[in-house]
């Protein structure tokens, strides 16, 4: 798992984000793009790329986009192990 | 997983209100989050009754019609199901004055029974083995919800989403060697997912339960309207979906090449299609109906057979797998064969 990839598939799942301007420590829940719809639309792009699930939970405790990434790949770590 | 074999589906019709409102038109919501939750829901339009018009009043219709149309001898109908979240009162069951305003014999077992989203499936299998115990000839299936009507028009995490319908499935004792195949699941852990917090015994409704309050910007409501937790329902349809299915299809000897439409709860698009892409399932046999007629709740799968494939149903003999999931939580699978079944064009009162 990539970084890089992460931060460039959750831009594009994102509404009205210029490429490039999503940052590792860029705080997600305060883009003006970031609401509840897309929320989901996250946890749909992570299962289908990932194959792990973001809960609630997940989605509160994280603050920047780097914490996401590391919640994802300490999920798909434990699923593979 | 279970087979109840001898029993078919032989008709269906679902009625909804005229009354359409598009999402565009929604008023507590910005323009982009109005763009944005229909290009993810796919819901663009919904059905909305008017004060009045209840489930009851649509599935009559629907049946009505539907029997009327098929030249059903009503005295031959043993088994009447009502299912619903929306019931006419607390107490009596509905269906009790279902089956009176039908016309059906006092003989005719009437049954109220509480499910939402994955309610059709259940109804089927409800129905299907009622008729194979009792050794009725007829049964008649009627599923609806005016889910607008529990639903806070001031809260945009459910208002836009949930339309109304109401349907009647009529099933047949058959000679035939036919066979619906089931597979049905629950989960308490989850009943708060969605939910209706006051008004039952467990917290009783006072003046408080009206009182509205302000949760989060757009979402406004009052403790007698439905809540639900998108992420926990989104995150429980991912998981639990796609394996029952996939678990329910060897059981009866089948790939999903075998089957020609898979009909899902009419959830929303985004959670549907991962859906669908888990089981890796062509777009053509996924019908949708969430574009004109929204989360009609456990009405969703008649109202996706009838608006999409009323001519296949009616022409063809086709082999189905149905799903539904959401509240409970609760979700099941079937999987049967119809065969050229009476499949009225869609009421509209």
């Amino acid at each position: 798992m990539i970084l890089a990839d992460f931060i460039k598939m959750f831009e594009a799942e994102l509404a009205d984000i210029i490429p490039g301007t999503i940052l590792p420590e860029t705080a997600y829940k305060q883009l003006d793009a970031w609401n509840s719809m897309q929320a989901l639309i996250l946890i749909a792009m992570v299962d289908a790329e990932y194959g792990v699930t973001l809960t609630a939970e997940n989605l509160h405790d994280c603050i920047t986009v780097s914490d996401l990434f590391s919640v994802v790949q300490n999920k798909k770590t434990v699923l593979n192990s | 997983m279970f087979t109840v074999s001898g029993i078919k589906l032989s008709g269906l019709a679902v009625s909804v209100p005229k009354q359409k409102v598009s999402n565009n038109d929604y008023p507590f919501a910005s323009i982009k989050e109005k763009e944005l939750f229909i290009k993810t829901t796919g819901i663009q339009n919904r059905r909305i009754a008017p004060e009045g018009l209840t489930a009851s009043d649509l599935c009559f219709e629907a049946a009505e019609k539907l029997l009327h149309e098929m030249q059903c001898v009503k005295s031959e109908i043993g088994v009447l199901l009502f299912i619903t979240q929306t019931p006419d009162w607390i107490i009596p069951p509905t269906a009790i004055r279902l089956q009176h305003r039908l016309g059906l014999p006092k003989a005719c077992i009437a049954l109220d029974i509480n499910l939402g989203c994955s309610g059709y499936v259940y109804g089927l299998s409800v129905i299907s083995s009622l008729l194979k115990t009792t050794g009725a000839k007829k049964g008649l299936l009627l599923v609806g919800d005016v889910s607008s009507s529990v639903v806070s028009e001031k809260d945009k995490s459910t208002s836009p989403i949930f339309s109304d319908a109401g349907s009647a499935t009529l099933m047949d004792v058959s000679d035939a060697d036919s066979a619906i195949h089931f597979s049905l699941h629950n989960d308490g852990e989850g009943y708060n997912a969605i939910i209706i917090p006051d008004g039952g015994m467990r917290s009783k409704f006072t003046p408080a339960s009206v009182e509205v309050q302000k949760i989060s910007e757009g979402i406004e409501r009052n403790k007698t309207h439905l809540i639900m937790n998108g992420v926990d329902v989104f995150n429980f349809s991912l998981r639990e979906v796609a394996p029952d299915v996939k678990q329910l299809l060897p059981y009866c000897g089948k790939d999903t090449k075998d089957v020609d439409y898979f009909v899902f709860h009419q959830a929303n698009l985004l959670m549907n299609e991962a859906i669908r892409k888990k089981l890796a399932i062509e777009p053509e046999k996924v019908p949708y109906s969430l574009k004109d007629f929204g989360n009609t709740s456990s009405a969703s799968i008649p109202t996706t057979l009838v608006t999409q494939l009323r001519e296949q149903l009616t022409n063809e003999k086709l082999s189905l797998l149905l799903s539904g999931f959401g509240v409970g939580l609760s979700w099941g699978t079937a999987i049967l064969e119809t065969d050229k079944i009476a499949c009225l064009p869609l009421i509209e009162i």
